[in-house]
């Protein structure tokens, strides 16, 4: 039996009518044509699923639709401002830090969390970040060096106001 | 006009001045990628789609007596069920080996073999109707280990083999290796262990079969191959080649691992076929380990001998090779684990004995350095014992042995451009390596590795006469170029690289390039993202279809100026002459100028290996003979836990001979991602089984992946030996600098606890035996007992 309710996504509100076994993932997939989030591993294995509840990353994969009801979801189409790539976003494609960019989605949605958590991390506090997101082509170096890049446009560009 | 590329005596220089070639340019599809907007395969959603699940085998080894699938069809929402019958003709990736069914028809030869597929509303219906289809088995003894199914030759594995279990025996012998070992002075004689891995790419499988009312069938797949796939499919669909497109969307990863054909992609053709409808079959993870065609398993025995001053003498190995169920590449595996050993070391003579066995296990087939991965390990392992015998460096015993450029190997093969001294050097100096080796405090320590890989197989799987790639230009009066080219982007940058190549040549920004690849019906053939190939002959390809554009561009904008065209330069997006203020345009300025004077601009351009000129002339002398040769070295330094074996790798160095970086963030990348799978093999991952045949672990949890908090710190250095027949000197980067991950970690492991590990993965509980084993010897090292 087929369950309807409101979930809000990247700031648009779709109602959406899944069984009560769909998962995130699926609904965002399926339901939602957001197809950028990805499934690697079926059970919160690989993290390419990820993307945030209410600001927090999670896995969609392993997290029921409904369980987002009433909760802001935000997802890879989200992290760019008016047309403006997220400066993880561009410096991980400028840094040669998405070989084949299947992981690239979740890698950016917990990159970008913490950014958000920790505006000046260290390359460790990027490796804990990052542990949950399982990447096969770049041996993280490259995604390593792309979000420190990245921290300091960040912080730049906040403080000259030009990023929320 | 012939399509071999012209025979290139100049090598380039350094000094060449480039635009966009050697530059850390973004990859054309990089924005997509990071948007979360490029389309893989489960991306695409297509109108009436059918979701299908494939019902794998529970047992390693059963006859099917019969298959009952009425249940299943008549589940509200299940459309159609295929099964080994509607499918008699037998495929296989290699023209020789055909050994194995789309699903089996009369035998399934291991756990997770497809057996029938069913078609339905959406997947979940499609996996409620597998288990109502009975299938009545008759169990068979499975066979799982070498040893077991070189025993039992009655009890075949596969009905295709043409003698008991064996797959594949090759044995071939250069030189004199019996009296070379009798005279030297000192030789090693020892056996390794290679476990089996996966490639696991994060993206699991994917296809979408589409039958059109034409008759016409488009196939989209996650493959690394679209035009073997193409040929498959017509063989197996029994449909010519002409009524099938083969559309290859975004690739999450391969690293070998789809480089065939897959019982999925000829399940949704059929299911489509039979339903009128498009289906599409979305592996799960646990069938991704299944699937598998991962690094072969082999044992390895080596006789290397040497002088006392250091040279080899001769070489000899037996190497038994674990093949699963089916042959996949293993023809050529089998070649490769002896072919691909004889640079970058003069071996003087060289003998290998290598048997490929089937089994009932998931197939292995071709992962990264595909075949020579293994035997590596084996022998810079021995090099390091040698060196250590005859109290050399283990870097300057390598020294004495270096072959040089432009010569040939014992087994005939021709070598170019050879930058592996540089490889050495660099990682030398970059290491430290004199301050560290042997020196280095007890529980710490270094290894060196080297080795050599092919830039491009030198034939194709199936002889022919035509360029292995082609490529066809579209030069548009915007100022737009349009390449079109049967490439596969795996991730690996393969469409950037031909767009920085034609952008070189036309002048134009990278932005103007738009590349058309992965598609049958649009682009012509190349052969594929394997045996590390593209840049090398699809990149020339490009280059050769380029240049005659950039000809007729010259010649009409030259007659614009009514200067000579040679003094005319494309380049940043302007037609120019250099140091001439008044002579200056776009370059799409020029572009019309030329299709004023010639009509439309076109051109074609293709690659075809040299020939019989780079191989010996002997049965198996074509296998591991390519137009280039890539050369590696790596430094890996690290930490040893005493009590528990525990091994940490604090960091390697890696240079790489890549001919030159056409672009060295790409290259960088290709040699941080091949150290680290390298590495992930040394201590992290093994396919393993339990004794019934079932994968112990089908899982990115169970086999251990690792994660940003496990990779070692890495450290590319290029080294760019400007070959003279790649484009503007490139070779291959993408496999070789795997090779000598694992023997430059095994060997550091020795430097630090004087322990030899000859079984991978170098678990804790191995270390700590060897360490054991040491002390049990008495033979202390650095000082501890």
């Amino acid at each position: 039996m087929k369950e309807t309710f409101p979930i809000a996504v990247n700031g648009d509100v779709h109602d959406v009518s899944v069984e009560p076994r769909t998962t995130l993932l699926e609904c965002l997939r399926y339901e939602l044509g957001l197809t950028g989030s990805k499934q690697g591993c079926d059970k919160g294995d690989c993290g390419a699923c990820t993307v945030w509840l209410d600001g927090r990353p999670i896995l969609s994969c392993i997290t029921l639709a409904r369980a987002a009801e009433g909760r802001r979801v935000t997802t890879v189409e989200g992290l760019a401002r008016a047309g403006r790539l997220h400066p993880v976003q561009d410096a991980l494609d400028l840094k040669g830090g998405a070989q084949c960019g299947f992981c690239t989605p979740g890698i950016l949605m917990s990159a970008a969390a913490l950014l958000e958590s920790n505006p000046q991390p260290t390359a460790d506090d990027v490796r804990q970040a990052l542990s949950g997101n399982l990447c096969r082509c770049t041996g993280y170096t490259k995604i390593i060096e792309a979000v420190l890049e990245a921290a300091s446009t960040l912080r730049a560009a906040r403080s000259a106001g030009e990023w929320p | 006009m012939s399509a071999k590329a012209p025979p290139r005596t100049e090598r380039p220089t350094e000094t060449e001045h480039f635009s966009v070639i050697g530059k850390r340019n973004r990859k054309v599809e990089g924005r997509r990628k990071v948007t979360g907007q490029l389309l893989y395969t489960d991306d695409i959603v297509l109108p009436r789609m059918l979701h299908a699940k494939i019902l794998r085998s529970p047992h390693a080894h059963a006859r099917i007596k019969g298959i009952d699938a009425r249940r299943a069809l008549a589940l509200p929402g299940v459309h159609a069920v295929v099964t080994g019958r509607d499918f008699p003709v037998p495929y296989g990736i290699i023209p020789w080996t055909r050994d194995e069914y789309p699903l089996a028809l009369d035998k399934a030869l291991y756990i997770g073999d497809g057996v029938a597929a069913v078609a339905a509303d959406d997947e979940r219906t499609a996996a409620d109707a597998l288990r109502l289809i009975e299938v009545e088995y008759e169990l068979l003894p499975p066979l799982l280990t070498v040893e077991e199914a070189l025993a039992h030759p009655e009890n075949q594995v596969n009905p295709f083999a043409k003698v008991g279990n064996v797959s594949k025996h090759v044995h071939l012998t250069f030189g004199d290796v019996e009296g070379g070992l009798a005279a030297s002075d000192e030789v090693v004689r020892d056996t390794w262990f290679y476990a089996g891995s996966t490639h696991a790419p994060i993206e699991p499988h994917c296809a979408i079969g589409d039958f059109g009312p034409e008759g016409l069938l488009t196939l989209y797949s996650s493959t690394q191959v679209p035009h073997y796939l193409h040929r498959e499919l017509a063989r197996v669909l029994e449909m010519p080649m002409d009524r099938i497109r083969v559309i290859q969307p975004g690739v999450g990863g391969a690293f070998g691992g789809k480089s065939e054909p897959f019982d999925l992609e000829f399940a949704v053709a059929r299911l489509s076929q039979k339903t009128g409808r498009p289906v599409k079959i979305l592996y799960t993870r646990e069938e991704v380990f299944y699937s598998h065609r991962g690094r072969h398993p082999m044992r390895l025995a080596y006789e290397v001998g040497a002088t006392r001053e250091g040279k080899l003498t001769a070489v000899r190995a037996k190497i038994h090779i674990d093949g699963g169920a089916y042959s996949s590449f293993g023809l050529v595996t089998t070649y490769y684990s002896g072919q691909l050993l004889c640079a970058p070391y003069v071996m003087p003579a060289y003998e290998f004995d290598s048997t490929r066995v089937f089994t009932n296990k998931p197939a292995c087939g071709p992962k990264r350095g595909h075949g020579s991965v293994q035997p590596r390990f084996a022998f810079e392992c021995a090099l390091d014992v040698l060196a250590e015998r005859l109290d050399l460096d283990p870097i300057e015993l390598r020294r004495k042995n270096l072959m040089g450029e432009d010569t040939r190997t014992v087994n005939e093969m021709r070598v170019t451009s050879n930058g592996f001294p540089q490889c050495l050097d660099a990682v030398e100096r970059a290491s430290e390596w004199k301050k560290k080796h042997r020196r280095l405090p007890y529980g710490q320590g270094v290894g060196v590795a080297g080795s050599t890989y092919i830039s491009g197989t030198n034939y194709p799987i199936y002889p022919n006469d035509m360029p292995q790639s082609g490529c066809q230009i579209k030069v548009d009066r915007s100022g737009r170029v349009t390449v079109f080219s049967g490439v596969s982007d795996i991730g690996q940058g393969c469409d950037s690289v031909l767009a920085y190549i034609v952008a070189e040549e036309l002048g134009v920004e990278v932005e103007a390039i738009r590349v058309v690849a992965g598609d049958t019906d649009l682009a012509p053939v190349d052969l594929g993202a394997y045996s590390s190939r593209i840049t090398f002959m699809a990149g020339n390809a490009a280059l050769d279809a380029a240049r005659k554009l950039k000809r007729q561009v010259r010649e009409a904008q030259a007659a614009v100026w009514d200067v000579a065209p040679e003094r005319i330069e494309l380049a940043g997006g302007f037609a120019l002459v250099p140091g001439d203020q008044e002579r200056i345009v776009p370059v799409a300025q020029a572009f019309q100028a030329a299709e004023a004077r010639f009509g439309t601009l076109g051109s074609t351009g293709s690659y075809k290996s040299p020939g019989d000129a780079v191989h010996g002339e002997y049965r198996g002398g074509t296998i591991g003979a390519s137009p280039a040769y890539s050369f590696t070295a790596h430094v890996a330094e690290v930490e040893v836990e005493e009590e528990t074996g525990l091994v940490q790798v604090k960091k390697i160095w890696v240079a790489h001979d890549c001919g030159r970086a056409l672009n060295p963030t790409l290259v960088e990348g290709q040699m941080e991602g091949s150290a680290y799978m390298g590495y992930a093999e040394a201590l992290f991952e093994e396919q393993d089984f339990q004794p019934n045949g079932l994968h112990r672990g089908p899982s990115l949890l169970d086999y251990r992946l690792p994660t940003s908090l496990d990779t070692p710190d890495m450290e590319s250095l290029i080294i760019e030996s400007l070959d003279r027949e790649g484009p503007y000197g490139a070779k291959e980067a993408g496999e070789g600098p795997l090779h000598p991950s694992v023997p430059a970690i095994a060997n550091a492991i020795y430097d630090a606890v004087g322990a030899r590990v000859n079984d991978l993965p170098f678990y804790p509980g191995r270390v700590r035996a060897a360490i054991a084993a040491r002390r049990a010897a008495a033979r202390p090292w650095k000082g501890r007992s």
